[in-house]
């Protein structure tokens, strides 16, 4: 190789090494400005969007049981959207300074997957679960209010998993089981009797 | 020819070069493969109970100094050359390598064999420790020479035991400290092991007793260790009580005779139907298990200032225990203490006792009266062949479950308490073969902090116990 090939080969070595970090820094700065609006921590609804009426089942500390409630949402077409909007307006009623079931401040979605064909994974932050009330009843209510309001607003979804930050948690707060896979029609018995929106 | 006489003469030294060589082999073999156990030694004290390892030199066992004195107090070391100067709290000790006399306070203590370094570290002969050790922490000290257990101050662990007939034929061992053996069971024996407890032997190290499965315990110490072997006819199991002050030890169980299939779901509930060993063939010593949920640093939930779920689920365990005993319901603490189980080890404690009722207890503020919960068995199948899902483990047993619950509630709305029944994801209820409740306590309509009343908890497991007396009293229920 003469001096002249040498020299040629190194300018184009320069340039590849600069194009590749130019893109390189591009896609990096595409990646910090695309973080999904769930990871914001953020319980706000959305502020656009055509609203529909949903029912919610919320859970009564005073009576133990769930009470379907009617609610206008902002919800967008796709399932797995809805989901995650569905559970963030059962959360703002929770959080709510007179809810009749508190929880912990902070509590959100962080995301909502629909996978095989029926299953829902509702994946909530670690304040929902680090703060929740510990107690069978108390913790019972919150895993069968988010699994009754998403499986009956969303037609198909026959079983429910529930993460914390990404991961399989052993219990919500000492007591309800998040290891399993909650049926839809199971989750009845847990707070009586099958609750429906006409009630 | 030559070439047969010439082997015929070497091969008897050659057999013998082969023969010498396997059995070289062999020794090696076996040395290799059965490690000599360490030697150690165990030092007792009022502030830390530890072990150290003790080393040869010269024919003679020693042991770190530093290492020694550093959990009692304040250590401090100069050296000047090989010299050692050695303080302890006020107290101040000169050591010089190949010298067999410290220097304690300037006043000379006999050594029996010389001081050792080595790799930095200042040891001292283990026999000294009697004459050096009560000069530098200036208290008595108690060596227990051949086992090399060293025992500073008052510290000690005295034992009692003897045979109770409530279990029939249980050994209970009650120490004056909580103790935190490791346990191990063989053929005929069943062997506890103190190695960070100050155990002091007992009058006498033979203890017999006139009793059929258990015949005899034996204490002894060994290489910084206590132990107190337990004989028995029959195989036995230990569980841990009293805060751990109190050791029993019982016949295990009778082992079922091998199944050939699972056991078929027994029919649909109903109030009263015999909670039995239909489902079974076992004979089995308790009809019920009730297991305190929570305990260690698993407190459950907050129920007020300073209350913890954990204890007061373990004071109405033992209150429901009272009570059934009173009923003559041979019963089994699955907790009597703070101790922490996981749920999987709940479950396969209780099912390895094979009892009719498990009964989890549990406790909240939230609401009145009392909550049955029955296991929310979840979905899959993923068995195996013979391997069952341990997770479906009670859906056979489920319609006895709920007819467990139907009769305790029956007996709690006698006495006008409220109750109400559900299902619940809560293990290990899903994981228990046999008749499964979990019972969550909540306060009286009078509030919150009568829940731990002794007059309602009284109340509550006078009215439980009844129900499941009514279980136990079922034609076909006691076994």
């Amino acid at each position: 190789m003469n001096p002249r090939q040498l020299i040629i080969t190194v300018v184009i070595l320069v340039a590849a090494s600069l194009g590749m970090a130019l893109y390189a820094w591009r896609m990096q700065k595409h990646a910090l400005t695309t973080v999904p609006a769930a990871y914001s921590g953020s319980v706000a609804p959305p502020a656009s969007g055509s609203t529909e009426q949903a029912t919610l089942f919320v859970a009564d500390d005073n009576s133990g049981e769930l009470q379907p409630q009617q609610a206008s949402i902002p919800l967008s077409e796709d399932r797995q959207q809805r989901a995650q909007e569905l559970v963030r307006a059962l959360l703002n009623i929770y959080l709510d300074k007179n809810s009749s079931h508190p929880i912990a401040p902070g509590s959100d979605v962080r995301d909502a997957y629909l996978v095989d064909p029926g299953v829902a994974v509702i994946d909530m932050n670690s304040a929902f679960a680090d703060g929740h009330r510990s107690g069978i009843l108390v913790e019972d209510l919150t895993v069968a209010s988010l699994v009754e309001t998403v499986a009956q607003n969303i037609p198909g979804i026959l079983r429910v998993k529930i993460l914390v930050n990404g991961q399989e948690r052993d219990t919500l707060a000492g007591h309800a089981d998040l290891s399993i896979l909650y049926d839809v029609p199971s989750v009845n018995q847990m707070v009586g009797p099958s609750p429906s929106p006409s009630q | 020819m030559a070439v047969s006489r010439s082997s015929s003469r070497c091969s008897p030294l050659a057999r013998l070069a082969v023969n010498l060589s396997a059995v070289f082999a062999l020794v090696l073999l076996i040395s290799a493969a059965a490690p000599l156990e360490e030697k150690q030694i165990s030092i007792y004290s009022n502030v830390a109970n530890y072990s150290l390892p003790v080393t040869a030199e010269n024919g003679h066992d020693y042991v770190g100094i530093f290492e020694l004195l550093e959990p009692l107090g304040k250590v401090s070391l100069k050296t000047s050359g090989t010299q050692w100067n050695l303080h302890y709290n006020n107290v101040e000790c000169d050591f010089q390598p190949g010298s067999d006399i410290a220097r304690l306070q300037n006043q000379p203590v006999p050594l029996g064999t010389s001081f050792v370094l080595r790799n930095g570290r200042g040891m001292v002969p283990v026999g000294s420790l009697t004459t050096l050790l009560p000069r530098l922490l200036g208290g008595p000290v108690n060596f227990h020479d051949a086992a090399r257990r060293l025992f500073v101050g008052d510290a000690g662990v005295h034992f009692t035991a003897q045979i109770k007939n409530n279990p029939p034929d249980a050994l209970e061992i009650n120490f004056t400290a909580r103790v935190n053996p490791s346990i191990s069971t063989e053929p005929g024996k069943l062997v506890l092991v103190f190695t960070h407890d100050p155990v002091l032997p007992p009058g006498t190290t033979v203890l017999t007793f006139s009793s059929r499965s258990i015949t005899s315990a034996t204490y002894s110490e060994n290489n910084g260790s206590a132990e107190i072997t337990i004989a028995g006819a029959v195989p036995l199991f230990a569980s841990f009580g009293n805060n751990g002050k109190t050791i029993s030890v019982q016949p295990a169980p009778q082992q079922p005779a091998p199944v050939k299939s699972a056991p078929k779901p027994l029919p649909t509930a109903q109030t009263g139907q015999p909670i039995a060993a239909a489902s079974h063939p076992v004979y089995s010593r308790y009809y019920i298990v009730v297991d305190a949920a929570h305990g260690g640093a698993e407190s459950g939930a907050t129920l007020g200032n300073q209350l913890v779920e954990k204890d007061v689920t373990l004071a109405f365990a033992r209150r429901l225990r009272d009570e059934l005993e009173v009923r003559n319901v041979p019963v089994m603490l699955l907790r009597d203490s703070d101790a922490a189980l996981t749920t999987d080890q709940r479950a396969s404690t209780s099912n390895q006792l094979h009892p009719a009722i498990y009964l989890c207890i549990h406790a909240s503020t939230q609401g009145h009266g009392v909550r049955l919960y029955t296991a929310l068995v979840p979905s899959g199948d993923t068995n195996r062949g013979p391997f069952l899902d341990w997770r479906m483990a009670q859906a056979p047993f489920l319609s006895s479950s709920q007819s467990a619950a139907n009769t305790i509630a029956v007996e709690l709305e006698k006495s006008h308490i409220p109750v109400r029944q559900l299902a619940a994801p809560l293990r290990p209820l899903n994981n228990i073969v046999a008749a499964a409740v979990a019972i969550e306590v909540a306060p009286p309509a009078s509030g919150p902090s009568d829940l731990t009343s002794t007059a309602y908890e009284e109340f509550l497991a006078n009215s439980i116990a009844a129900g499941i007396a009514d279980l136990y009293q079922l034609p076909g229920a006691a076994r």
